[in-house]
Formats: C-alpha cells, sequence, structure tokens
C-alpha cells in the first residue's frame, strides 16, 4: 500500500461479496488524511463493540450493536470507495495494534468479532465463495449421502435444541480437527473423523481461520514495523500510529456549546448535580484548601472551559478562591497568565482542549494531588464514602466497585452517571465534559416537566 | 538365568517342577523388588517392541525415514527411591534397553516427541522462533476407577474387584467405540495400569499431530459427567434428544449393563442410604415420595422371588418413563441416572496435554506386583484384573520353563507371552504397516513433486 499525498486510484473489486478478507495490502494510493481518518473511524467500531462486550451484552445485541456503529462510521460519500475505506482503514489498525501482545489480543477479538457479524449477514452463496478463499477443507453433502445421515443429523439437532427445518438441507462435512469447539459440544454429528457441519455452524468454522490468518498477519506486521517501518516513517506515518491506540474519539469540548454555559453564580449548585467525580473531588478540594496543584487546576479549568465558563469568570472563579490562601497579588502575578494560557489568549495561543477520561485516567497523580481519575486511584473506602456522598445506592455501589476492581474506570463513571441521574446512557462516559452535558440534559428536561 | 539372582536367597527357592503352579510358599515370594525387577527387564520387558513402536516406521531403514524421531521422544524414570528423572532420550533401541536394564526404574512414563532432543532443550528457548516444544504425542486416556468411588459399594480406594471391575470394561467399550466409529482412529493400544484403571493410547498419525485445543475438545466431547460432592445430579440432558453418541452408548452398553449387571452386583437399591441417593436425582417431589413410600412398605413385606434392586429399578423406571408427559427435568431422568453410575469418567488434564507422561505398557505396578498388560477391546469382558501376572508369578514361570528350548524369548514361556504376542499381532504389526506406507506414501509424493518442479 503506498501512502502518498495525492488521490487514489480506486481498487478494482473481483470479489463477489463486499466482505474483504484482507489477505494482503492491496495496491492502493492513500492520501495521508485519509490513512488516519479511516483508521479512526474504524477504531470507532472496534472500540463500540468492545465496549459493548465488556458490558456483557448478549450476541443478538453485539450483532446490532456492530450494524449500527458500521454503518454510523464506515460510509463514504463514494459509494466505489466503501470496499477501499474498509481495506485501508484495516491495514492501518493492523500497524497500530501489533506493536504488543496485549495490543494485538484485543484486535483480535474485535475484528473476529466483526467479522463474524459481517459473515453472518452474507448470502449463502458469498458465503460459499468467502469459505472457498479460506481453503476450508469442506465438503457440502450431497443430497443422497444427506438422505442416508438425516437420522442422525436430525437428532444431533434436536440435542443442541435447534431442530432442522425443512430448508436446513445444507450441511458439509469438515475434518474434526477444524471445528474443535462444535466437537467439544457435541454439537455436530461425527462419523470416521468427518463433522457433519451446518450452515449455521459454518460462521464458527470460518471465524476461526480468520482469527488465526490474521494472528499470524499480526506478528509478521510488528516485525516489519519494528525492523524497518518505524524509523522509515518516523516523521510521517509513525506519530499517527503510535497515537492511534489511545486516541480520544468523541468531541472534544473545545468550542462550547450556548445550553451549556454557565456563571459563577451556579457553579456549586452545577458542580454537585452535573459534575463528574473526578471534578466534584478536585473542585471540593479547591473549595477547601483554596489552593490546588499545577494538574489540578489544568484538568479542572479546561474542564469549565469546556463547560462554558468565559474567560473573565473563570479568571474571577480561581481568583476567589485562591486569594484565600496566597493573596491576590501574587494571584495575578503567578496564576492569572497561566488561566489566560489556557484559554488561548497568551503565547503560542493554542486553545487547549479539556481532557478527556483516556488522558486523566492515565495521569498519575503524586502526593498532594487531587487530579486523575478517582476510580482509579481512590482506595475502596474513599470511593465508598464519595459515591455515598453523591446518594449512589448500596446496589449501584456494588456494581460500580466490580467494575473498579477489573479496571473498567470508565464503565464505573458510567454506573454512578445512571444511578445519580435514574437513566441509562448506552454511549458509556469516555469525556468529563461528555458527562456534564450528558447530565445537564437530564435536569433541564426534569425541570422543564 | 540362576536363582542367586532372584533376591533374598532363602531355602524357599526350590521349584519343584512336578508342580504344575508353585506354590507360593515354596517359589519366589511374592513381592515388587530392585532384583525381580532387574530380571524382568533382563529378560521378559520386550525392550525391541517397545522401541519399534515408538519409532513408528522411523526404524532407519528407509531412505525417509526420519533419523532423529525416536531420540527426540521422551521418557521419564521413577527409581527405588523416589527419584524421578525426566527428559530422558535416547538415540537407539540399544540405548534404551541397556538405559532401562542399568537403572531399573520402578515406573517409566512416555512422554512426548519434542521439536528437538529433550537432551538439548536447555539450548532453545521456550517462546518465540527456536523453540523447544512438544510436536507429536499420541491422544491418551487414563481411567481409573477411584473416580467412581461415590457408585461403587463393593470396594473402596485402591482396591477393585469383579464387581466393581466392569465400569472399566463399559468405559473401554464405550470409548473405544467412538474412537473407530466416530473420529475414525484405528490404532489403539488400551493397557491395565497395573491396580485399578485403564489407560488409552491412539497412536494415529492424524492422532499424534493433534494439537492441545484439538485433545481438548474430543476430551470435551466425551464428557458427560460433571459434579462433585456438592451437586446432587452430575448428568443433566437437556435438549430434546439425546447426541447419536449418547444414544448409541446407552442402547448398546450402559442400559444393558446397568440393568443386568451393576444393579445386582453393587445392589443399588438395597438399603435407604443407597436408594436415596438415587431419588436425589429426580427433581420431582410427588414421584420421589410416592417411590420412597413403597420401598418403605417393602422392608417388610418381601412376598416376590425377584431381587429387591430389580423390582425398584422397575418401579422407577415405570413411573418416569410410563404415559403421561412428563416435566423437562423428568424427560430423561432414567438415561441420567444410568449414565451417573455407569458413563465413562475420564482424567480430562491427561488428555488435554501433549507433554503430559504416561506410564508406558508392560511396567510393573509396584503396589500390586502385576504387569501393566494390553486389554483387547473387542473381548475386555473377559480380562480379570485380579488374575494379571504378577513379577513373582513370571519369574516362578521362567524357573519352571528351563526345559523348554524350541522358544525364543523367555517371555513365551510365561503368561506374559500371551500379552505380547497379542501386542503384536493387533496393535504393533498393523499400526507399523501402516507407518510404513504413510512414509512410503510421502517420500513418493515429495519426489513427484520434486519432478514436476524440474519440468519445463
Amino acid at each position: 500500500m503506498e501512502i502518498y499525498g495525492y488521490q487514489r486510484k480506486a481498487l478494482h473489486s473481483d470479489a463477489i461479496s463486499t466482505l474483504p478478507l484482507y489477505r494482503s495490502a492491496p495496491p492502493l494510493d492513500v492520501r495521508l488524511e485519509d490513512f488516519e481518518l479511516f483508521a479512526i473511524d474504524r477504531l470507532r467500531v472496534l472500540k463500540g463493540i468492545s465496549d459493548g462486550l465488556s458490558r456483557g451484552k448478549k450476541p443478538e445485541e453485539i450483532d446490532n450493536l456492530a450494524k449500527d456503529l458500521w454503518k454510523a462510521n464506515m460510509r463514504h460519500p463514494e459509494a466505489s470507495e466503501v470496499v477501499n475505506k474498509d481495506i485501508i482503514s484495516h491495514f492501518v489498525l493492523r500497524l497500530v495494534y501489533c506493536r504488543t501482545e496485549d495490543l494485538r489480543k484485543w484486535f483480535l477479538s474485535m475484528e473476529t468479532a466483526l467479522f463474524r457479524y459481517r459473515f453472518r449477514l452474507e448470502s449463502a452463496e458469498a458465503q460459499r465463495a468467502l469459505m472457498a478463499e479460506f481453503d476450508l477443507p469442506y465438503k457440502a453433502v450431497s443430497n443422497s449421502e444427506f438422505e442416508s445421515m438425516k437420522d442422525n443429523l436430525g437428532q444431533v439437532a434436536r440435542s443442541i435444541g435447534q431442530p432442522l427445518t425443512p430448508a436446513d438441507t445444507k450441511f458439509y462435512t469438515v475434518p474434526f480437527e477444524e471445528v474443535p469447539e462444535l466437537v467439544a459440544g457435541r454439537r455436530v454429528f461425527v462419523h470416521k473423523g468427518h463433522a457433519y457441519v451446518a450452515m449455521n455452524q459454518v460462521v464458527s468454522l470460518v471465524a476461526t481461520q480468520f482469527r488465526s490468518h490474521l494472528s499470524k498477519a499480526l506478528i509478521l506486521t510488528n516485525r516489519k514495523w519494528t525492523s524497518s517501518i518505524r524509523e522509515q516513517e518516523k516523521d510521517r506515518l509513525t506519530p499517527i500510529v503510535e497515537a492511534l491506540c489511545t486516541s480520544y474519539l468523541g468531541p472534544d469540548y473545545s468550542e462550547p456549546r450556548e445550553f451549556a454555559e454557565i456563571s459563577i453564580r451556579d457553579i456549586d449548585q452545577i458542580a454537585m448535580s452535573s459534575f463528574p467525580l473526578c471534578m466534584r473531588h478536585l473542585f471540593e478540594k479547591l473549595r477547601e484548601d483554596h489552593h490546588l496543584k499545577h494538574g489540578g487546576r489544568m484538568q479542572l479549568g479546561l474542564f469549565l472551559k469546556g463547560v462554558g465558563l468565559k474567560l473573565d469568570d473563570a479568571l474571577a472563579f480561581w481568583k476567589a478562591e485562591f486569594s484565600q490562601k496566597v493573596g491576590a497579588e501574587r494571584f495575578d502575578k503567578e496564576y492569572a497568565y497561566s488561566i489566560r494560557h489556557n484559554y488561548g489568549r497568551e503565547g503560542k495561543r493554542t486553545d487547549y482542549t479539556p481532557f478527556s477520561c483516556q488522558k486523566i485516567i492515565s495521569s498519575t497523580p503524586g502526593v498532594g494531588d487531587h487530579h486523575g481519575c478517582p476510580y482509579r486511584h481512590f482506595s475502596e473506602e474513599n470511593l465508598r464514602a464519595a459515591l455515598g456522598k453523591m446518594r449512589v445506592n448500596s446496589r449501584a455501589v456494588e456494581d460500580v466497585m466490580d467494575k473498579v476492581r477489573n479496571r473498567h474506570y470508565q464503565l464505573a463513571c458510567t454506573l454512578t452517571f445512571e444511578a445519580v441521574h435514574g437513566t441509562s446512557c448506552d454511549a458509556g462516559i469516555n469525556h468529563p465534559n461528555q458527562y456534564f452535558s450528558e447530565s445537564q440534559k437530564v435536569v433541564q428536561s426534569k425541570v422543564s416537566i | 538365568m540362576t536363582r542367586e539372582e532372584i533376591g533374598n536367597g532363602s531355602e524357599d527357592m526350590v521349584i519343584d517342577e512336578c508342580e504344575p503352579e508353585g506354590r507360593e510358599r515354596n517359589s519366589v515370594p511374592d513381592e515388587f523388588n530392585a532384583n525381580y525387577l532387574k530380571v524382568y527387564y533382563g529378560k521378559l520387558f520386550p525392550h525391541a517392541d517397545i522401541f519399534k513402536w515408538i519409532s513408528y516406521g522411523n526404524d532407519g531403514k528407509h531412505p525417509a525415514c526420519d533419523q532423529s524421531y525416536f531420540s527426540r521422544r521422551e521418557f521419564s524414570y521413577t527409581l527405588d527411591n523416589d527419584i524421578y528423572l525426566r527428559y530422558q532420550s535416547f538415540n537407539s533401541a540399544s540405548e534404551l534397553e541397556n538405559s532401562i536394564k542399568e537403572k531399573c526404574p520402578f515406573k517409566i512414563d512416555i512422554g512426548p516427541v519434542y521439536s528437538v532432543d529433550p537432551a538439548k532443550r536447555h539450548a532453545y528457548a521456550q517462546t518465540g522462533d527456536n523453540v523447544f516444544t512438544p510436536v507429536e504425542r499420541e491422544l491418551v486416556f487414563d481411567i481409573d476407577i477411584t473416580d467412581y468411588d461415590d457408585v461403587r459399594y463393593c470396594c473402596s480406594g485402591a482396591d477393585v474387584c469383579l464387581d466393581c471391575w466392569p465400569l472399566m470394561t463399559v468405559a473401554i467399550k464405550v470409548i473405544d467405540t467412538s474412537l473407530r466409529d466416530d473420529f475414525g482412529f484405528n490404532h489403539i493400544l488400551w493397557v491395565f495400569s497395573g491396580r485399578r484403571g485403564v489407560h488409552c493410547w491412539v497412536c494415529d498419525g492424524k492422532a499424534r499431530r493433534l494439537t492441545n485445543e484439538q485433545r481438548a475438545s474430543i476430551a470435551e466431547y466425551f464428557r458427560v459427567y460433571k459434579g462433585n460432592e456438592n451437586s446432587l445430579k452430575k448428568v443433566s440432558f437437556t435438549g430434546l434428544a439425546l447426541h447419536p453418541f449418547l444414544a448409541r452408548s446407552y442402547s448398546e452398553v450402559l442400559k444393558d449393563f446397568f440393568k443386568s449387571k451393576l444393579l445386582l452386583s453393587q445392589k443399588l437399591f438395597s438399603t435407604e442410604e443407597r436408594y436415596e441417593k438415587i431419588l436425589e436425582m429426580i427433581p420431582d417431589e410427588s414421584i420421589t415420595s410416592e417411590l420412597r413410600g413403597k420401598w418403605q412398605e417393602n422392608k417388610r413385606s418381601s412376598i416376590s422371588k425377584e431381587d429387591t434392586n430389580v423390582v425398584r429399578w422397575q418401579q422407577l423406571k415405570h413411573i418416569l418413563q410410563s404415559g403421561r408427559p412428563k416435566a423437562q427435568g423428568l424427560r430423561r431422568c432414567v438415561e441420567e441416572i444410568v449414565f451417573s453410575f455407569t458413563y465413562p469418567r475420564l482424567d480430562m488434564e491427561v488428555s488435554k496435554h501433549m507433554n503430559h507422561l504416561l506410564k508406558a505398557p508392560f511396567c510393573v505396578h509396584p503396589k500390586t506386583g502385576r504387569v501393566c498388560v494390553p486389554i483387547d477391546p473387542n473381548c475386555c469382558e473377559e480380562f480379570d484384573p485380579t488374575a494379571v501376572p504378577t513379577l513373582s508369578k513370571l519369574l516362578e514361570e521362567m524357573n519352571m520353563g528351563t526345559l523348554r528350548a524350541d522358544v525364543d524369548n523367555e517371555w513365551d514361556r510365561t503368561s506374559l507371552g500371551k500379552s505380547i504376542r497379542f501386542f503384536r499381532s493387533s496393535f504393533l504389526q498393523p499400526l507399523l504397516k501402516s507407518c510404513k506406507e504413510e512414509i512410503e506414501n510421502s517420500y513418493n509424493a515429495k519426489l513427484q513433486h520434486s519432478k514436476n518442479s524440474m519440468s519445463w
């Protein structure tokens, strides 16, 4: 795959179905912007699936989730480019996710889940064509053989609670070694070393092949990456690749929206009702100590900016607190500058964006710091106390603690949101400002009733 | 062979050649010890046959033989003082034989074939490219009668008798049939473990090359019994029918065995404690209390000539299988009970991992002195674990048989002869024939391929 700065040529597709197997990197030219953008779109799909899986969704729900995510993210204005986007995004993510054992494992699981879902949607002929591409040593069972095996096949079907219908006459035989899961579960009829696989079970066959092929490919990709690509591309692709797997993929809240504007008069009340725990904690500490260290100032300050606090109000707010500790003069000399800096009125004039959950979770608060993610850093005792103060019911507290134990901090925060507001948050929390705006939506809908 | 070689040199060693069976008192004291074992390994243990088996045709005679194959196989020894030696490997039949004779191990285990000679394993990594890892291993099963202790009342622990041994027979029949009919394996060796169980070695090439995952899937396919002391009913058949493998096992082996043998030999309904265990498996209070009522009465008035156990089983079956449609949990209750008692209970861990070591056939069990002889699955009902030759008996037989000059091997004068001949004719020879064919075919295929690739 060649990466150029100009328009790409279309891939001449000879596949019957639109489900690529990603056998080899296609001879495409890709624009640099598309390199990153396509990958991000695909990553949204994979992360969405990952989220669904860790929330314990059932297979049918995952299917629907995958469908919606794919539709929402993998479109392209030019119909002929849809397949290319699919292929390109996959191969870019291979580079991103080949680099460690954990990344490979995650990518493998998500891509396989996605593949399963897409394979199930294909027509029977397309499925057969895909099986042929995998070199699966399957053979279609002839009608006469089926007739002689019918009783046994029917019996197996009934034993697994999926009795055959008149339409289910398509069976395949494969060596039993190819379908270990089906054999282990006694979900197939096995005779003389051949397993008789129903059409709907073929997905398992195919997914296993897909996964094993991708697994090997990832190892090779990793070798190429470490031995040559990373160095060659250190000024162009490498920074993009390295940033991609930790990137936050939602809105960045750098432009506060109208309805989210707040004033310092309301800030205490709003903090109680709509701040996520990380910001509540910082806010309380600020009120208590009249001071916050740098990490806390950044995290809370940018959050407030994203929430709609104007610069003048922000300066007034921080000054009111800090001057109680260090005096107004020192505030103006030492702290006001950096607040203005955050709002893009000083120095580089970069308008800094509020931190996402990912960034906050990965920060490392030290002694005297209050930033970071409380679900990660608080002791169990402190966390329970904090949730109690937010009036989260004890049942929900247990669920939250369970997520924390499994290191799903964002899910813990999501459950907290759901408990506090009495609504569900299907999208899951991945940005403190998102928590805030969702919360405000709920609060204001209650008010307007 | 002199009498001095047989241990304690007591005057009891005089053997009367006129007596067909040397009585223990007058002949070889019934023991297991290093001296007896030395004679055994010296004269009786079939070293050459084991070598031929484990080489799978790679004996160096055909150009396509893998010269390193035998030397990449791991053996392990348990010595007299409980010292355990792993990663033993040998380059030839004579090396193997000399090592066994010299070290006189109390137990010999056979492990997998590794990617490299186990003796050189330290030069290789555990992961990555250049690894020391198993590449071939027979598919093996281990069935131990102590796993059935909750359903046999005649013995417990290490004991075994002719009332409970048939549970092993049944296990052999069920698994053997399935290995052949369902999985298509042909070269299967069943071996008595020496005391209270059986081992199974599936030696087809396809079986030896199975991955751990595939082995686990076969073991799971065979698994039905899932329980511990805490769960009441350990076999549960949901679904509208039984899988054909289970249905066949039931109708061909288990149903009849339960009804005609186990019921009576274990007297499964004869006491309240025993029949309560079965009633626990029926998830219907009204049925269990009805039966309980019948049986508590029955104790006082046993008029019928028929065996109590048989009668009660009939009654139970009648209630569960007759007439009215049954609730979900009851539909296959009778089968579940039969399976709970009779279906094979395998040690899953033994089968799942390629690197699991398993005792070699023809070893002698230190606690019983019995030889681990092969069992013929086709007439396994006739196998009697209490009549398997012991080390001392064999030595006795050797002493007695000094007159026969027409046999090539010492073992042929003893009861071990039958076992070795069976091993050769029904297992080793067909196996080697098939291995040779395989080697031949792949060699020819390679030749053909290179010819083709050279053509323009």
